[in-house]
C-alpha cells in the first residue's frame, strides 16, 4: 500500500484537522465524537440538515457543510458508517428549534446508526425526520436485497434541501423535497480499478488490466457485472441506457446531470464521458439544465465514474441555483 | 454457575479472538462487503475491554449493557448497532442477577438475539449473523432443557453456530451490503455469521471450562 498518510488509525482525524485548518471561515470541527458544523450553527428558527457516512468519499459529506447546504456532517471511519453518539451530538449542535432532517444513504449500517441516533434525539425532544436516499439503479430493488444504495443523488439532495432550509421552509417541506429529489433521481457507477482501504492495506478487489466493474457502489464493493474494458463512449452509453429507462426520463424532461469521478479519474476523462452524456440526452430530447462534472462522491483512489441524473422543475432549478458556500461547492456568495 | 468474573473473561476472550482473526474477518468481508469487519470488531472490543476494566463493582447486567453502548458508539457499520443491541438486551435480561445458571445463560442469548432480529429485520437464511446466532441459541436451549450441564450445552451451541456459519456459504445474501451482489454472494462465508460464531465459541472457551 502506498498512500499519503501518517498512521493508518489517524487518517480520518488528521483529515478533519485539515478541513478545520483550511475552512475555519465556513465550518467548525468537533472531536470525540467527531462532527463538522457550519460556522454559525445552530441557526435559530432554521431546519437543521445533518448527513454523514463513512469517510473516503470526500468531498461528501464534510465538503458540503456550510451556508445553503448541510448544517452538519458526521464522518465515520473509512467506509464505515458514523456511530449514534456522533450523529446525536451533531443533531443537538444544529438544532435551531425548527427540527432536524437526517439525509441517510441507504446502507444497512448508515440506516441503523441514524435510526438509533434519531430515536435518542427524539427522546431529547428534538423533532427529527429521516429521508433515505436510494438512487443506484445497479442494484435490483426487491424484497430480497437491502434495497438500492444511496449514491450521487445524495449530493444534489443536500444542495436542494439546504437551499430550502436556508430560505425558511419548515421540516415537512424540506423532507418532502428530499423525497421528491430521491424519487426523481437515478445514478449508476463503474470502476476501472479497485481502491485500498487504509486499515486493510491491500486492494478491496482484484481486477484485471482489461476488465471493468459495472454497477459498482462507492465502497469498493463489487458491482453487478465484470466486463472487458471498452471505449468511454460505449461505457457511457451502457450506463445511460440503464439510468434513463429506469425512471424513465422522457422527451421534454429537464434535468440536472452529474458526471462524478471516483477519486482516481482525470478530469479529462470525466469530460470525455460528459460529452457523450450530453450527446445522448440531446438525441433523446432530454435537456440538461444544469450540470456538475468533477469529484463529488468518491471511493478513495478508485478510477471510474458515476452518472447521476435528476428530473427537475422550475422550483428545483431555483433551489439548485440558490447561493451556497461550502468547502467543495460554492456559488452566489 | 457463571460469575461476574467469568462474564468479564468472556468479553476479554472475545476481544482476543477478534484480534487474532482480524485479517480473516476482513478478508471474508472484502469478498462480499467492504473489507472493514475485522478492523471494526477489533476496535469496538478493545474499547469494550477498557470499559469493563473500570466496572469491577458493577453488576453483570450493567457490564453487559455498558459493553453494548461501547460497541454501538465505536464499531460503526451495521455491526455496531447489531452487536451493541445484542449486549444491551442481554444486560437488560440479566438485570441484577449475581450469578447465572444455565437458564439465565439461555435468557441472555435469547434476549440478545431478539434485539438483533428487531433492529436488523433479518430472518434465518438471509446470510447474516442470524444464521449462526439462531442455530446456536436453539442448540443451547435444547441442551439446557434436556438437563445437560452448561459446559456441554455451550459446546453444542458453539458447534451449531459453527455449522450455521458454514451453511451461509451456499446462501444468496438477502440483507446487508452483500445482498447487492445477488448471485455473486453465493460461495462466500458470511463475515457477520463468522463473528457471531466467535460469540458462542468464546463463551464455551471461558464458561465451559470455568463451570466444569
Amino acid at each position: 500500500m502506498k498512500k499519503l498518510i501518517n498512521q493508518v488509525e489517524n487518517v480520518v482525524k488528521e483529515a478533519l484537522m485539515g478541513v478545520e485548518a483550511a475552512h475555519s471561515d465556513v465550518v467548525r470541527v468537533f472531536y470525540e465524537p467527531d462532527f463538522i458544523v457550519r460556522a454559525d450553527a445552530p441557526v435559530k428558527g432554521k431546519v437543521g440538515i445533518v448527513s454523514g457516512g463513512g469517510s473516503g468519499h470526500e468531498p461528501l459529506h464534510s465538503g458540503f457543510v456550510g451556508v445553503g447546504m448541510l448544517d452538519a456532517a458526521c464522518p465515520g471511519e473509512v467506509f464505515t458508517s458514523p456511530t449514534p453518539d456522533q450523529i446525536l451530538a451533531a443533531t443537538r449542535a444544529v438544532n435551531g428549534g425548527a427540527g432536524v432532517l437526517h439525509i441517510v444513504k441507504n446502507y444497512t449500517g448508515d440506516v441503523l446508526n441514524f435510526e438509533m441516533a434519531a430515536e435518542l434525539a427524539q427522546a431529547d425532544g428534538i423533532n427529527v425526520t429521516s429521508v433515505i436516499i436510494d438512487d443506484d439503479v445497479a442494484v435490483q430493488d426487491s424484497l430480497h436485497t437491502a434495497g438500492r444504495r444511496g449514491v450521487g443523488i445524495t449530493v444534489i439532495a443536500e444542495k436542494i434541501c439546504g437551499a430550502a432550509a436556508e430560505r425558511g421552509d419548515d421540516l415537512k417541506v424540506v423532507a418532502d423535497l428530499c423525497r421528491q429529489v430521491n424519487a426523481n433521481g437515478r445514478s449508476m457507477g463503474m470502476a476501472l480499478t479497485s481502491c485500498t482501504v487504509p486499515a486493510a492495506g491491500k486492494p478491496t478487489f482484484d481486477i484485471g488490466n482489461n476488465e471493468m466493474e459495472i454497477g459498482i457502489g462507492i465502497h469498493g464493493e463489487p458491482g453487478r457485472d465484470r466486463l472487458p474494458i471498452t471505449t468511454a463512449d460505449e461505457i457511457t452509453a451502457m450506463m445511460m441506457e440503464t439510468i434513463l429507462k429506469d425512471l424513465p426520463f422522457e422527451v421534454g424532461d429537464e434535468t440536472i446531470v452529474m458526471v462524478n469521478g471516483m477519486g482516481g479519474t482525470p478530469m479529462m476523462e470525466l469530460y470525455v464521458a460528459y460529452r457523450k452524456v450530453a450527446k445522448i440526452c440531446q438525441a433523446q430530447g432530454i435537456t440538461i439544465a444544469r450540470n456538475l462534472v468533477g469529484n463529488y462522491i468518491t471511493s478513495l483512489e478508485m478510477a471510474g465514474m458515476s452518472i447521476s441524473i435528476l428530473k427537475v422543475d422550475e422550483h428545483l432549478k431555483a433551489l439548485w441555483d440558490a447561493p451556497v458556500r461550502t468547502p467543495a461547492l460554492r456559488w452566489g456568495i | 454457575m457463571v460469575t461476574k468474573q467469568v462474564v468479564v473473561a468472556w468479553i476479554n476472550r472475545l476481544a482476543e479472538i477478534y484480534h487474532e482473526n482480524r485479517e480473516y474477518l476482513t478478508q471474508l468481508d472484502a469478498a462480499i462487503g467492504d473489507a472493514d469487519h475485522g478492523t471494526n470488531m477489533v476496535r469496538g472490543f478493545a474499547k469494550a475491554v477498557d470499559k469493563v476494566g473500570t466496572m469491577e463493582s458493577q453488576s453483570i447486567g450493567d457490564i453487559l449493557k455498558a459493553v453494548g453502548m461501547v460497541l454501538v458508539n465505536s464499531v460503526g457499520g451495521a455491526s455496531g448497532p447489531l452487536y451493541g443491541t445484542f449486549f444491551m438486551r442481554a444486560g437488560m435480561a440479566i438485570g441484577d442477577q449475581e450469578q447465572l445458571d444455565a437458564q439465565a445463560v439461555v435468557s441472555l442469548f435469547e434476549a440478545g438475539l431478539d434485539g438483533v432480529l428487531q433492529r436488523g429485520k433479518a430472518t434465518p437464511g438471509d446470510k447474516t449473523m442470524v444464521d449462526a446466532m439462531d442455530p446456536g441459541l436453539r442448540a443451547l436451549k435444547a441442551s439446557v432443557h434436556a438437563g445437560q450441564p452448561l459446559e456441554k450445552a455451550l459446546q453444542s451451541a458453539a458447534l451449531a453456530a459453527e455449522a450455521g456459519m458454514k451453511a451461509t456459504i451456499p446462501l444468496k445474501a438477502q440483507k446487508g451490503r452483500a445482498s447487492y451482489l445477488g448471485e455473486r454472494s453465493i460461495g462466500h462465508q458470511d463475515p457477520g455469521a463468522t463473528s457471531t460464531y466467535y460469540l458462542f465459541k468464546s463463551a464455551y472457551d471461558v464458561w465451559g471450562k470455568s463451570t466444569s
